[in-house]
């Protein structure tokens, strides 16, 4: 590609043609702040944080960096007094109808916002204080808070529910200075068709929109001393929760996070691999009762809850498409009241299921119907990464110091196949390893096809003798373009994998935010993806059907998959929802 | 949350429907198409009601809360009907500095409706005007075609009660 050469505080750089302004200063190895700008979300140009100055030969002048593209010979100054001088009265400007809570504020100390007003020294926050708004906090919806009293009217949240996830439940209402975030005719979100994805929780420079926190009922389930309290992590969690605690992004925790979970209490530290592993053997079995019964296909995947109320608000008559089984957080959990219950000879009612998810739609589908196999629901409570991060911050564990510790038997038992479904085609590639393996005989464990950030990847395997087509699908506006072509009869895949957020649970919407100066630069996606491939190429066992433990619990408690005692506890059913 | 949901009854009837829909498939595939929808809704039905929104959303497949969002921005659109009696308040300059915002506000609080509303009976809307022409009069109101001058707030009562 052709290179473009720009001075950037009067040091030369070349810089690919089509770079920004906020580009080249990077390359530049100099950071330019952005509040409204996010890549490939929100490119808008609005909030003008990022003023530079550039000359283009007419001498200089005050740029948005974030939109702005660099011409040849172009001269940047990345903080010039004038430049300093405006980001701060910006950020003067936002503060005056800011509610300034940062003391208790859940994103002090990862707010973008608090940290530009210390960067660039705003020692008097009120300065153009008065006239304010003042909002109602939203809590309709089952997963999350809305505070609008702290929204800097970014239009991030906006853009990743409209374009990135194409549902488009949040924009801007009113205008000029009454301009608020919120939904059609005032309804809470909870009224609405979100899905509960979480993405806009992830995006947000600051803490307008956070998940509903049980840390608290957790803790006192713990003290209880008549209930046995439970914990599962899904397996994104532990590729995410180090940067809780400064870990570069793509640390494998899952050693820490068990010993840190022991430690805040919890009787049993599990692990829902044992649930994506039993996820796979009905799944892989159901999958191929389909093809052999001329049973509805496409058939898709059901783990991603956000991905299934979106199919349940928009595509309601593809509910038959969906598979039956539970999501591995929700099977998990139904085994454990049952078959764990049984086995340990206690009541499930005093079984308190604790799950860790990197997703804020678990919060949701613990709530739904048909989840609950032994007549209490199959999950009590489901945190995401972040709130365990606050949990192990509270309690003062020095997560960093902690040893790895393994997680208990028989149900933090698993193998690499169900680690992988963290990642964006790793259900996919575990459903088909056991697939093949079921029809064939064959042991296939690398799938690569399936694998990487792209958000529509295709592919076509030989099991036997037929052509099996597949479709790995990530972001809900991917979602929208595969089943459209799917309902027209554009394509005739035979199984699909839907995840609701980009990149599949390792960018989750209950995962540790990460800044726009972070994700400008970095793919989060796959720094994160690769610490659960990485970990399923270590281990001894790559394939759900070899798991011992998962051998054992079909042995002494469902028989075989598929089974009517496997569809009592293991499997759900779905209801159509309208679009609001 | 307060939901801008109009209180009052949607009486939209199926020959309006057919002749939204109709504008609907004219336009729909041109780029920018909601603006003119739009405003060719509110010359159908009067104000753009949630059920005229939802009509529109479902048939340009456009979000519902993006199509809000426009409604909202723009003073030239309507969630709510005109009442059977439109009051309209003179906010000019004359009318103001003689105390017509009192009287405005007094309506509100006696209607129980902000500007722009109507009341959940259909009976009145109320809405602020720029000069009327009347300064001499000031502060002016008119209801439908009726001329109110020299008012005070104390006037309020007796100007509903002729309508009521």
């Amino acid at each position: 590609m052709e290179n473009l050469t720009v001075k950037v505080n009067g040091v030369e750089v070349s810089v690919p043609a089509g770079s920004t302004v906020l580009e080249a200063a990077h390359i530049a190895g100099v950071e330019i702040p952005t509040l409204c700008y996010m890549k490939e979300i929100n490119e808008i140009g609005a909030c003008r944080i990022c003023i530079t100055e550039v000359n283009e030969g007419r001498g200089f002048r005050l740029v948005a960096a974030c939109v702005y593209p660099c011409s040849n010979n172009m001269e940047i100054l990345t903080s010039s007094p004038k430049v300093i001088e405006s980001r701060k009265r910006t950020l003067e400007l936002i503060l005056s109808t800011h509610d300034r809570k940062c003391l208790s504020c859940v994103r002090s100390g990862n707010c973008e916002l608090q940290k530009l007003c210390k960067d660039y020294g705003i020692e008097d926050a009120s300065v153009y204080d008065g006239a304010t708004n003042k909002y109602e906090i939203d809590d309709s919806a089952a997963h999350m808070y809305r505070d609008n009293n702290k929204c800097i009217l970014c239009r991030r949240c906006v853009a990743v529910c409209s374009k990135t996830q194409g549902i488009g439940v949040i924009g801007a209402n009113e205008r000029g200075f009454k301009t608020f975030i919120g939904s059609a005719f005032d309804m809470g979100l909870g009224e609405t068709s979100c899905v509960s994805c979480g993405q806009c929780i992830a995006v947000c420079p600051v803490g307008a929109i956070s998940e509903k926190d049980y840390t608290k009922d957790v803790l006192a389930a713990i003290a209880d001393p008549a209930k046995t309290v439970l914990v599962q992590t899904a397996p994104a969690v532990r590729a995410g929760l180090g940067e809780c605690f400064g870990l570069p992004i793509g640390t494998n925790v899952e050693g820490k996070m068990a010993a840190a979970l022991r430690r805040l209490g919890f009787d049993k530290v599990f692990d829902t691999d044992f649930g994506a592993d039993l996820t796979i053997m009905e799944e892989a079995n159901e999958f191929i009762e389909r093809v052999k019964n001329g049973g509805v296909l496409p058939m898709i995947t059901s783990c991603s809850p956000g991905w299934v109320k979106f199919c349940e608000h928009y595509f309601p008559d593809m509910t038959e498409n969906l598979s039956s089984c539970k999501s591995p957080q929700q099977m998990f959990g139904a085994t454990a009241k049952t078959y764990y219950a049984e086995k340990m000879g206690i009541d499930p009612k005093d079984i308190v299921m604790v799950s860790i998810m990197p997703c804020t739609a678990k919060k949701f589908e613990i709530g739904r119907d048909d989840q609950s196999a032994a007549g209490v629901p199959d999950v009590d409570y489901a945190l995401t990464t972040r709130e365990l991060g606050r949990m192990i911050e509270r309690a003062g564990i020095n997560f960093n110091a902690l040893p790895d510790e393994k997680f208990d038997d028989p149900l933090g038992i698993s193998t690499g196949a169900g680690v992988i479904f963290g990642a964006t085609g790793g259900v996919m590639e575990a459903a088909l390893r056991t697939a093949i393996h079921t029809l064939t005989g064959e042991t296939v464990t690398d799938l690569p096809e399936v694998r990487g950030t792209a958000g529509i990847k295709e592919a076509c395997y030989k099991v036997g003798d037929m052509d099996v087509k597949v479709a790995v699908v990530s972001g809900l506006a991917n979602a929208r373009e595969v089943l459209e072509k799917v309902q027209k009869g554009e394509a005739d895949y035979h199984f699909i994998e839907i995840m609701a957020c980009p990149g599949g649970c390792v960018n989750g919407g209950g995962q540790p935010q990460q800044p726009a100066s972070v994700r400008n630069f970095v793919d989060i996606r796959a720094e994160r993806a690769k610490v659960l491939y990485d970990l399923d190429k270590s281990m001894p066992l790559r394939q759900s059907h070899e798991n011992p433990a998962i051998k054992a619990v079909y042995e002494e408690f469902f028989g075989e998959p598929g089974s009517h005692k496997a569809h009592e506890v293991l499997h759900t059913t779905y209801v159509k929802r309208s679009v609001n | 949350m307060n939901s801008a949901k109009s209180t009052v009854p949607f009486k939209g009837t199926p020959e309006q429907e057919a002749k939204l829909i109709a504008v609907i498939e004219e336009k729909k595939g041109d780029k920018g198409a909601l603006m003119p929808i739009l405003q060719k809704a509110q010359e159908i039905y009067g104000y753009l009601p949630i059920e005229v929104q939802t009509i529109i959303s479902d048939k340009t497949g456009i979000p519902l809360e993006k199509i809000y969002g426009v409604v909202t921005f723009y003073a030239q659109f309507s969630l709510y009907p005109k009442g059977e009696y439109t009051i309209s308040v003179c906010l000019g300059t004359a009318c103001y500095v003689k105390g017509s915002g009192d009287i405005y506000n007094k309506l509100q609080e006696k209607l129980g409706i902000a500007g722009g509303e109507c009341t959940a009976d259909g009976k009145f809307s109320l809405d602020a005007c720029r000069c009327i022409g009347a300064c001499g009069l000031a502060p002016v109101l008119t209801v439908n075609e009726d001329v109110y001058g020299r008012l005070t707030v104390d006037d309020v009562d007796k100007i509903l009660a002729k309508y009521a």
